[in-house]
């Protein structure tokens, strides 16, 4: 151990993973993307920046989309934490996830982690979304690659799938 | 069965990277692995008097890597040798690496880098093109000249004298751009004496890499190993500067014992260390009868390559060779110059040099029409190529192409004609708060390697037959997520006639897959692709020659010959290597020839609106319609215009490198302004296919072409918006406004403040 390391205290973080709790011993500040990535092996979520511009960190945290390179371990404490990799339920993936598969929303695939969850978010707050809240909600994910038009197509697709099952369901 | 080739096949990794399984360099963690990082000179221009650590810091702890430690060759391998993997006397740019630190605790080895001082006695530093070329300070050789090219056709001079020509002369300059990839560079290294070198890393061209780390350690083909990871994006930009990051992550594995070391640089060391595209600077002289038909044009044509010779000259090449345009011109000359400078070396960036060339012809364009008094369109279309025509170097256009019909199918998509008129109805309004404008440009991009550059790749596919008819394909080609997984796969299903799902590629390793050759140039689709079909094609030959196959085959005869084949033989594997089309002829000496096999032709179409209280230009729609050859996966390469568009957006409004002293001092996303979701207008894609004979299945390039026209359509479109001639991207706001101003000032108007 380091100096530096054996200056700082660690604290035990107790919070929910994609539906499972758990605790790490953590530095309190360390960011909940190293947390993620380091601590619990889950490498779905990338960093791009490491200053929340981009949004390749993207998770929820209590059902909110955050950036998690800005947040420190100790704010998630007691909090539900939601990655990339819960998004598939059960081997089947996210009708999001389909779309983008469908659509071609993913190239190289750094971003799309994030991009992923940041179009489930705007689904959940716009079902039916308009142009304009496809490209509001996407807006702090940034893509190198596509130039968005097939992720704005994705989201489309997702949201009329997630439509005609919630109506076959209704039905 | 049906063919995949043409339809819009799944992507091959999709699922993994929609899922966040994909592994990326970053995600890779080996057992006993320590983290590595970087120091670097700060200063522009100097000479190392000596390196200092701080005492009271646990050194003893650390590993310390300084050139003193390099068991081989000191300089990365590339085109010219003169760039070091680290500097151990002379600094030529403020990043130039001098000591690696690697300890298992990343937060107390990144505490240790600013513990190390590097004392450099200063030399004077030089920053732009004018500086290098008055060569009062000598960087490289006498003129600081890294390249120069001198393409002619014609007599230029006697016909810039002939009576009755129209001359027109303009200026053009471009910025440097920023790759940008969202995955910023890494590399994992295990290096030990006896045991060879490994490395897994973000990165283009397996090959490049493991070229330059055997001098590097003094070592063999078979005793250096480089593997891809998945890999977030490339543009060029990790052609080369991974080769640098992959031999620190190396040595310092080799000075630790062998254990496992990783080097992962955060966005602002990316930023600003790595290679960005090449600032420029076209002079171009036309000459032009009245009716607007080109009779000589003179081109000078500047980039700003850094401080070392890298890829400029390649670069500079396919500046210069697209610099005269897609334009019948029977006397041109391009002199074309790389210059160093104390920059950090600029590198290879979508599009190649031509991006810069295409800006400044595209613009010029507007000038001679101008000066002939014809339209944006009518300038292009009495000019543009056609089968038969001359290049400037020479080449007869083989390629089928109706470029005045591709025009028109620009102009009818974003009908262009009516809304030039309404726009300028609009614009007469005086109580309107915005200016609409709509600009054209039409232009070209060769696929491949340049002149002989293909027949010296020699580049080597192989497909391995697998039990059941399933297939591999070996390929140093890299997947950075243009697709090259699964245009591969269509293309060898195709050629084996078994389902897409039975073809794999595998990862490309140079322990395991032939050298294809760099993912570069738009060669992965066109030449790749083609060594791909062949190499599958040669699977059925076998089979066929070996009757254990007859002439038609369904795919399960094609497993059940395998199969046969393989209890037999133990193995199946065909390759197949480049030969280039008869007729492809180029002389490297007098830059004359065939300089590609084949070109994209596009007609682009960008609309904007001008605010005229910010100045803000903003996209309303664009337009691209290309030539491509046979399109493999319409989906993926509709992707790959939409994205080259997007990148060609920002190059031109948003991404201005500020530089200090050499050095990029907005080095982070916060500052330095890529396109978002928000700011991209519609972008409507249309092909207007002719097969290319020699392509797969008639396939050519798409990677670079999208990134070619759009700066010169935007800012053409905001000259029609405002009448103003803008003459550099990017175009910020401030240049826009600098422009209206001067423009208003010039016709006496008063200022409004």
């Amino acid at each position: 151990m380091s100096d530096a390391e054996a200056r700082a205290e660690r604290l035990a973080v107790t919070f929910t993973v994609n539906g499972v709790e758990k605790t790490v011993e953590t530095l309190p500040m360390k960011r909940l993307l190293d947390v993620l990535r380091e601590d619990l092996a889950l490498t779905g979520t990338k960093e791009g920046c490491g200053e929340g511009e981009c949004g390749a960190c993207s998770v929820f945290v209590d059902g909110r989309l955050v950036n998690s390179c800005l947040i420190p371990a100790l704010q998630v404490e007691g909090s539900r934490v939601d990655t990339i990799e819960g998004l598939a339920r059960g081997g089947e993936l996210h009708a999001v996830q389909r779309a983008f598969l469908e659509a071609g929303g993913a190239q190289c695939g750094i971003c799309t982690p994030g991009m992923v969850l940041a179009a489930v978010d705007v689904l959940r707050k716009h079902p039916n979304p308009t142009d304009e809240q496809v490209r509001e909600g996407l807006a702090g994910n940034l893509c190198r690659c596509t130039g968005y038009m097939k992720i704005f197509d994705s989201v489309m697709t997702a949201a009329l799938a997630i439509a005609s099952r919630d109506g076959e369901g209704a039905a | 069965m049906g063919r995949t080739v043409g339809t819009s096949a799944p992507r091959k990794e999709g699922v993994d990277k929609v899922t966040g399984a994909a592994r990326y360099v970053d995600d890779l963690v080996m057992d006993g692995m320590i983290h590595g990082v970087t120091v670097r000179s700060r200063v522009a221009h100097g000479r190392i008097t000596g390196i200092r650590f701080d005492p009271g810091f646990p050194w003893d702890e650390i590993v310390v890597v300084t050139a003193a430690d390099i068991p081989g060759r000191n300089m990365v391998t590339m085109i010219e040798e003169d760039q070091p993997f680290l500097a151990a006397d002379l600094i030529k740019h403020p990043e130039e690496p001098v000591v690696l630190l690697a300890h298992a605790d990343r937060d107390l080895v990144i505490e240790a880098a600013k513990h190390v001082h590097i004392e450099v006695e200063e030399l004077p530093a030089i920053f732009s093109i004018d500086d290098g070329l008055a060569a009062d300070v000598r960087l490289f050789k006498d003129d600081n000249v890294l390249k120069r090219f001198l393409i002619e056709k014609g007599d230029v001079d006697a016909a810039f004298a002939e009576p009755g020509l129209v001359v027109v002369e303009g200026e053009y300059e471009t910025g440097a751009q920023e790759q940008l990839y969202l995955e910023a560079m890494g590399m994992i290294a295990v290096a030990a004496p006896g045991k060879g070198v490994t490395v897994w890393g973000s990165l283009q061209c397996p090959y490049y890499v493991h070229k330059a780390l055997k001098p590097l350690f003094g070592l063999g083909d078979g005793e250096v190993r480089v593997i891809q990871a998945v890999t977030g994006g490339g543009f060029g930009g990790k052609e080369e500067y991974p080769s640098l990051i992959a031999g620190h992550a190396a040595l310092l594995s080799w000075k630790a014992g062998g254990v496992p070391v990783k080097v992962i640089y955060d966005r602002a060391e990316d930023m600003v260390a790595t290679t960005k595209r090449h600032p420029s600077r076209t002079r171009i002289r036309t000459a032009v009868k009245p009716d607007g038909e080109l009779v000589a044009m003179d081109v000078v044509f500047d980039i700003d390559g850094g401080a070392y010779a890298t890829l400029s000259a390649v670069v500079l090449s396919r500046g210069a060779i697209h610099a005269a345009g897609p334009y019948r011109c029977p006397n041109s000359r391009i002199h074309a110059r790389a210059v160093a400078t104390n920059h950090p070396p600029h590198g290879a960036f979508r599009g190649f040099g031509a991006p810069q060339s295409c800006f400044a012809y595209e613009r010029h364009m507007e000038r001679v029409a101008e000066a002939v008094g014809l339209s944006s369109v009518a300038i292009r279309r009495k000019n543009l190529l056609g089968p038969g025509d001359l290049t400037a170097t020479s080449q007869v256009v083989e390629d089928q192409i109706d470029f005045p019909a591709l025009l028109d199918q620009a102009l009818e998509a974003s009908d262009f004609e009516a809304k030039r008129a309404a726009f300028a109805k609009h614009n007469a309004d005086p109580a309107s708060h915005t200016r609409k404008g709509i600009g054209v440009a039409t232009f070209y991009h060769g696929g491949g390697f340049t002149g002989s550059g293909e027949v010296h790749l020699a580049s080597v596919v192989g497909v391995e037959a697998l039990r059941g008819g399933r297939a591999r394909v070996l390929a140093a080609s890299t997947e950075i997520g243009q697709g090259t997984n699964t245009i591969f796969s269509q293309i060898a299903s195709d050629a084996l006639g078994v389902p897409y799902e039975w073809v794999e590629v595998a990862a490309p390793d140079t322990g395991r897959v032939p050298n294809s050759g760099p993912t570069v140039a738009s060669r992965t689709c066109m030449v790749v692709g083609k060594l791909v079909q062949d190499a599958a094609g040669a699977v059925v030959t076998t089979l066929r020659k070996a009757g254990l196959l007859g002439e038609e085959h369904t795919p399960e005869q094609l497993a059940a010959a395998v199969d046969s084949y393989l209890e037999r033989f133990g193995e199946l594997r065909t390759f197949s290597q480049y030969k280039p089309p008869a007729g492809i002829v180029w002389d490297d000496k007098t830059y004359r020839g065939a300089a590609y096999a084949a070109y994209g032709w596009a007609a682009y179409v960008a609309e904007v609106e001008v605010d005229l209280v910010t100045y803000e230009p903003h996209l309303r729609g664009f337009w691209a319609v290309q030539d491509i050859g046979t399109v493999i996966n319409p989906l993926l390469a509709a992707g790959q215009v939409e994205g080259g568009v997007t990148q060609a957006i920002g190059w031109a409004l948003f991404e201005e490198v500020r530089w200090r002293e050499g050095r990029m001092i907005n080095n982070q996303l916060t500052n330095y302004i890529i396109p978002t979701a928000a700011d991209v207008p519609p972008i409507h894609v249309a092909f207007a296919p002719v097969p290319f004979a020699h392509g797969p299945s008639g396939a050519k390039g798409v990677g670079e072409l999208p990134m070619d026209g759009p700066a010169p359509a935007i800012v053409n479109a905001i000259e029609d918006a405002l009448g103003i001639d803008v003459r550099r991207v990017p175009a910020l706001p401030e240049v826009v406004m600098e422009a209206v101003l001067a423009k208003r000032a010039a016709a006496g108007e008063v200022q409004h403040v």
